[in-house]
């Protein structure tokens, strides 16, 4: 099961992609052209984070952390949850 | 004196109006800014009778209404129209529904768009462009759009959006005369750097309707089309998001109009009428709310032309006992307005409609007619107030 990304890279949503979160609702929401996505608790936790800031070792760090689970396994699913919203145009991963 | 007795039928309703289950809060506004165009398409999506500029909304209506859309719930508007750029205030709209959190898709027609004015849109923070193309190639644009050089301009505003990194749409409209381009609107779409085109089949309100016999594409041609759409799924997964608007002429089932009607969308007209879709107005006898008078959570909740379809009580016993009421919400009311001059009836694209075969003969009908001349889309009286 190999990483398709560096730890090293910063991810960032694409132009044209949002987080907010969505009052009337009570929810997270990730917008993008004519799609309203509703991620999941972990998705949105990620998420917070890809702000073209942090690389990816540092979101990991951080919810390794903030949810004690092992970093392996937080690793592999920031990895392939980035990988779904790579090949859907929505997250730019740089370096 | 006449003492008002409410009748039975009248406290029924009443009734009926106080247990009405709050309606969910809408995701999508589509925002009609003007009917003013500078092109012709003669399945324009606009009502036959167009609003003339000098009862467009204000600007200070419009920031208004995007405030009260955000407040219900609202999280995308699509700036549309006619031509929404011919609004010298979009860039004032577009901020402000930045700043209440809306989202923001263009609709653009993409001709008279200078780079200097798309570079200021995107400033403003626009999120999305979609550009529609009446063709793929120059000849087939001017042919539909009833503007010679119209593809050079497209393809100039497509360049444009892609170096300033928006995202952009392709949206091609397609009918007998162009459907065969199916295969050249996805190479345009990836060549311009496209990451998502609509196949949208031409859908008969309106000035479509007026054009049918021209429009109309042969039972052939429309499952050719599905075939290239299918196999281009599969082949372009990953690059080029398709999404299909079917045509339902030749369909089993009716598609889902809006996802059901005030479920999930609101259209505001240039002078500001809200409907429930953007051909509501085909349908005689519905009572609009316009947002002078009223804000848009009230027509959303209240306006009887919100109500008139909601949910499933409305329809036809066909529908009522049909176990996909909830999945096609008995299909297009403008539609069953058209053909079966009742807009309650059953979509007659649905195979068990008593009018399907009915239907089903027009359109062989206006396929087989050979009629090559359209009725372009136009003001219908001439402009006095411009
Ligand atoms: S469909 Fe054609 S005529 Fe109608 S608003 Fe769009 S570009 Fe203009
Ligand atoms: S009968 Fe009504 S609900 Fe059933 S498939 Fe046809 S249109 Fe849809």
């Amino acid at each position: 099961m190999g990483q398709h990304f560096a730890p090293t890279g910063t991810p960032k949503l694409a132009r044209g992609v949002r987080l907010r979160h969505d009052e009337a609702r009570g929810q997270w929401v990730l917008l993008a052209p004519e799609r309203v996505l509703n991620p999941d608790p972990v998705a949105v936790e990620i998420l917070r984070r890809v702000d073209g800031e942090r690389s990816i070792a540092g979101i990991v760090d951080e919810l390794a952390q903030a949810f004690t689970v092992e970093r392996e396994r937080v690793e592999a699913d920031v990895d392939d949850f980035l990988k779904g919203l790579v090949d859907k145009g929505m997250v730019e991963v740089s370096g | 004196m006449n003492v008002a007795t409410p009748s039975l039928a009248d406290l029924a309703g009443q009734a009926k109006a106080l247990v009405r289950p709050k309606p969910p809060a809408p995701y999508g506004m589509l925002a009609e800014l003007t009917h003013r165009c500078p092109l012709q398409c003669p399945y324009c999506s606009n009502p036959v009778e167009l609003d003339r500029r000098n009862v467009e909304l204000d600007t200070a209506t419009w920031l208004r209404v995007f405030e009260e859309a955000a407040k219900l719930g609202v999280l995308q508007v699509h700036l549309s129209g006619g031509e929404p750029t011919a609004r010298r205030d979009l860039e004032a709209m577009i901020r402000h529904c930045v700043e209440v959190g809306l989202y923001t898709n263009l609709i653009t027609a993409g001709v008279g768009v200078t780079a200097e004015r798309l570079q200021s849109l995107a400033d403003a923070g626009v999120d999305h462009v979609q550009l529609s193309f009446q063709g793929a190639d120059a000849a087939m644009t001017a042919h539909v759009s009833n503007m010679k050089d119209a593809f050079e301009r497209k393809l100039a505003v497509a360049r444009e959006v892609r170096r300033l990194g928006l995202p952009l749409t392709v949206n091609a409209v397609v009918h007998r005369a162009n459907i065969h381009q199916i295969p050249d609107f996805l190479e345009l779409a990836q060549r311009l750097g496209a990451r998502r085109i609509e196949i949208a089949h031409a859908q008969y309100y309106g000035w479509a309707l007026r054009n049918r016999a021209a429009l109309m594409p042969t039972r052939e041609q429309v499952f050719k089309a599905l075939e290239i759409v299918d196999e281009a799924r599969v082949r372009l997964d990953g690059i080029l998001t398709i999404d299909a608007v079917v045509p339902d002429y030749y369909a089993k089932y009716p598609k889902p109009c809006m996802n059901g009607w005030g479920r999930q969308s609101l259209n505001v007209t240039p002078s500001g009428k809200v409907l429930p879709c953007h051909a509501a107005e085909t349908i005689p006898g519905l009572d609009f709310w316009n947002v002078a008078e009223h804000s848009l959570s009230e027509i959303w909740l209240d306006s009887p032309a919100f109500n008139a379809f909601r949910g499933t009580d409305w329809m036809p016993e066909l529908c009522q006992s049909c176990e996909r009421k909830e999945k096609d919400w008995g299909g297009c009311r403008c539609q069953a307005m058209a053909i079966a001059g009742d807009a309650s009836a059953t979509d007659p694209a649905c195979h068990k409609s008593p009018l399907h075969a009915h239907l089903l003969a027009l359109a062989e009908e206006d396929a087989a007619a050979g009629v090559d001349q359209y009725d372009y889309r136009r003001f219908t009286v001439p402009e006095t107030s411009q």
